[in-house]
């Protein structure tokens, strides 16, 4: 087990730079995901990791060793790919073994080692099979087999869930979390998927044009989003332009339009240093739709609803409030509002969030 | 009883009504492919299988040292054609140059493909060079040769300026010229079935093998020749029988005891007017050639061939 540790990393192609100066520590056993849209740099940085690019400037430090210069071969990396990558002219068994069979593994071992991993990923019969007889499913597993049967130091992980329909998706990545804690690999992950990365990681790196936007756990980069870019990328947020009238320890006021002034703590706003510009991000599923105004102690604002996206157990609305949209997203008990009702817009200061402008 | 009739005709009569319709349906899918198939099968029977059967039939005639040639089943042709040591010799060192032209391009082929398969410019642009020579003549592409290679050719003129030689070597006329002629000619044909047979294989393979600990060479051993090897038949089936058919090259690039099964088909029909000697040689090299394709088809499958042209 390693940690990972990046250090002024720049990877350009001819003019294009994919990764600008980027730093980042992956702790020894952690799960981290590195998140953002396509050709935001996530996985140019996982293949410097790899050490399938070489990184522009910069060094990759793999527990407390330079391995700039060390071929893809020597690293002792566990890579799984989103299109699994299995050797079709081999089988399932062959495939995991192909790892074992450089590392002088005796034979008996071979065969007890690649036993153990495919009872691991959960297909113990599956041995003498040929990729190409299992399912999206099952092959993705048998590609985690191969990667972690060498025991690795590190486990990449590229979009490995992409390739899989919805519904196999959010199995397996429970099951892929189960089977990387049980195993403590470091392990860093690459995907677009903010469900996926929500629901996996110990961290999150949320990148964009190159460059991180924003590390935390979780819960941290959902609740208190680094920039617009970060609010906007993971879940729906509701994003209003005004100023920060006042900033303190405990709480920043905040002055924007359809609200007027709105007091958030001061954990909610980590970011904003003082007066000035600033943004206030209220999450789609913090914006209550009312009959009725609230009583006391909630901000409201009245609305008109547009569009009704009914999802069974909750309803994402579109509601407009003079010249702006926001969206909704409430659970339900029986009937959404129709479009067209009078509804009010309620929400908790403490809910939100406030950005420097 | 009035009610109950008239139901059991109306039904009756969508029955029917439904079958004929669908059977014309299902008539006209059927037929459909048939008749866009017509005119090349028409063309292939009239030109090629006809002929065939033709010069199969000749085959048993006999020639006559006078008037014309005596019809009728005579195997004698044949029996000279399978036991004549020349012509078996022939047929031998014409299969042994195939073989040794199919090695050469293979070995000079492979990295070719390998090298455009991998390139990340533009691949059409390179394909398209590697096609260029087949916008020029195969005789003339041929007979370039004479000028780099003879006496007073490129080669030659080169050593003597430089004083490496002090009078021109003879390369000409042998039966490396011919191999070489060859190589030249059926390149191409190689690099383009390994290509496809390369192209189609994911490049995320060999990041997995040398993730895994192989290096570059060892995961090329163990994933991407292996993967490659149906291409790499494909062109070698190509490269084989259509350098075994020669004609062309072995006449103008050969010297006279070089000379290809093909040499003597024309030799047997245009110079001693003996076709159904010629005839009998021809189907020879066809039924040689012929089982070595349905080897082929045996153990890989006509698919890869076709794949390599497209």
């Amino acid at each position: 087990m390693s940690s990972v540790q990046l250090n002024n990393i720049v990877k350009r192609f001819g003019s294009f730079t994919a990764v600008e100066k980027t730093s980042m520590t992956i702790e020894d056993g952690a799960f981290v995901t590195l998140l953002g849209p396509s050709g935001c740099g996530k996985t140019t940085t996982l293949r410097m990791i790899a050490g399938l690019l070489d990184p522009t400037e910069g060094e990759i430090v793999i527990n407390g060793k330079r391995v700039n210069d060390v071929p893809i071969h020597k690293r002792n990396l566990g890579l799984v790919f989103q299109n699994y990558a299995l050797f079709p002219h081999k089988t399932v068994a062959e495939n995991v073994a192909f790892g074992l069979r450089y590392r002088n593994v005796p034979k008996a071992e071979i065969t007890r080692r690649v036993q153990d991993a495919l009872e691991l990923v959960q297909l113990p019969q599956v041995g003498n099979r040929y990729p190409k007889a299992l399912s999206g499913g099952q092959q993705q597993r048998i590609a985690l087999a191969r990667a972690i049967v060498i025991e690795p130091d590190v486990l990449l992980l590229d979009e490995p869930l992409s390739a899989l329909d919805a519904n196999l998706r959010e199995d397996m990545r429970v099951e892929l979390k189960n089977i990387q804690a049980r195993i403590g690999v470091t392990t860093v992950f690459v995907t677009h998927d903010q469900s996926e990365a929500l629901a996996m990681s110990d961290r999150i790196v949320v990148m964009s044009d190159g460059r991180v936007e924003q590390v935390g756990a979780p819960e941290a980069v959902y609740n208190t989003p680094a920039s617009e870019f970060v609010a906007r990328f993971l879940g729906a947020s509701n994003i209003l332009d005004g100023r920060c009238l006042s900033r303190s320890a405990d709480e920043a006021v905040l002055d924007v339009p359809v609200f007027g002034k709105v007091t958030v703590p001061g954990s909610r706003a980590p970011h904003l240093a003082g007066e000035g510009p600033a943004k206030l991000v209220i999450r789609a599923e913090k914006l209550l739709l009312r009959d009725t105004p609230p009583e006391g102690g909630a901000f409201s604002a009245p609305a008109t609803v547009e569009t009704v996206d009914y999802q069974g157990q909750s309803v994402r609305y579109f509601v407009r409030a003079g010249e702006m949209q926001f969206q909704a997203i409430n659970m339900i008990d029986e009937r959404p509002f129709p479009v067209g009702a009078q509804v009010h817009m309620t929400l908790r200061p403490q809910d939100c969030a406030a950005l420097p402008g | 009883m009035r009610s109950g009739f008239a139901i059991f005709d109306h039904a009756q009569f969508r029955h029917y009504a439904k079958q004929i319709t669908d059977m014309s349906v299902e008539a006209r899918e059927r037929r459909q492919p048939w008749i866009l198939l017509s005119a090349p099968l028409g063309a292939v029977t009239l030109l090629l299988l006809v002929p065939l059967v033709f010069i199969v039939i000749y085959s048993f005639w006999l020639r006559s040292a006078v008037g014309p040639d005596i019809a009728g089943f005579h195997p004698d042709n044949w029996q000279r054609a399978l036991t004549d040591p020349f012509y078996r010799y022939i047929l031998f060192n014409t299969l042994k140059i195939a073989a040794i032209t199919t090695f050469f391009c293979a070995l000079l082929g492979y990295p070719a493909a390998y090298f455009i398969t991998r390139s990340s410019g533009n691949k059409l642009i390179l394909l398209l060079l590697l096609m260029l020579p087949f916008w020029i003549s195969y005789i003339i592409r041929t007979m370039s040769w004479i000028n780099i290679l003879g006496s007073s050719g490129a080669l030659n003129t080169l050593l003597l300026s430089t004083g490496v030689i002090s009078s021109p070597i003879q390369m000409l006329y042998n039966e490396a010229t011919v191999i070489l002629g060859l190589v030249h000619f059926l390149l191409p044909f190689m690099v383009l079935n390994i290509y496809v047979s390369l192209d189609g294989i994911d490049t995320n393979l060999e990041d997995a093998a040398t993730s895994l600990g192989a290096t570059r060479w060892q995961s090329f051993l163990q994933v991407t020749l292996p993967l490659s090897l149906p291409g790499l038949a494909a062109g070698g089936l190509l490269c084989f029988v259509l350098g075994a058919g020669t004609y062309i090259t072995p006449l103008i690039l050969g010297g006279p005891r070089d000379a290809m099964f093909a040499n003597l088909v024309f030799e047997a029909i245009i110079t001693q007017l003996n076709w159904p000697m010629g005839s009998a040689l021809s189907l020879l090299l066809l039924l040689v050639l012929g089982a070595l394709v349905a080897v082929y088809n045996r153990f890989l499958g006509m698919s890869q061939l076709t794949k390599g042209l497209g």
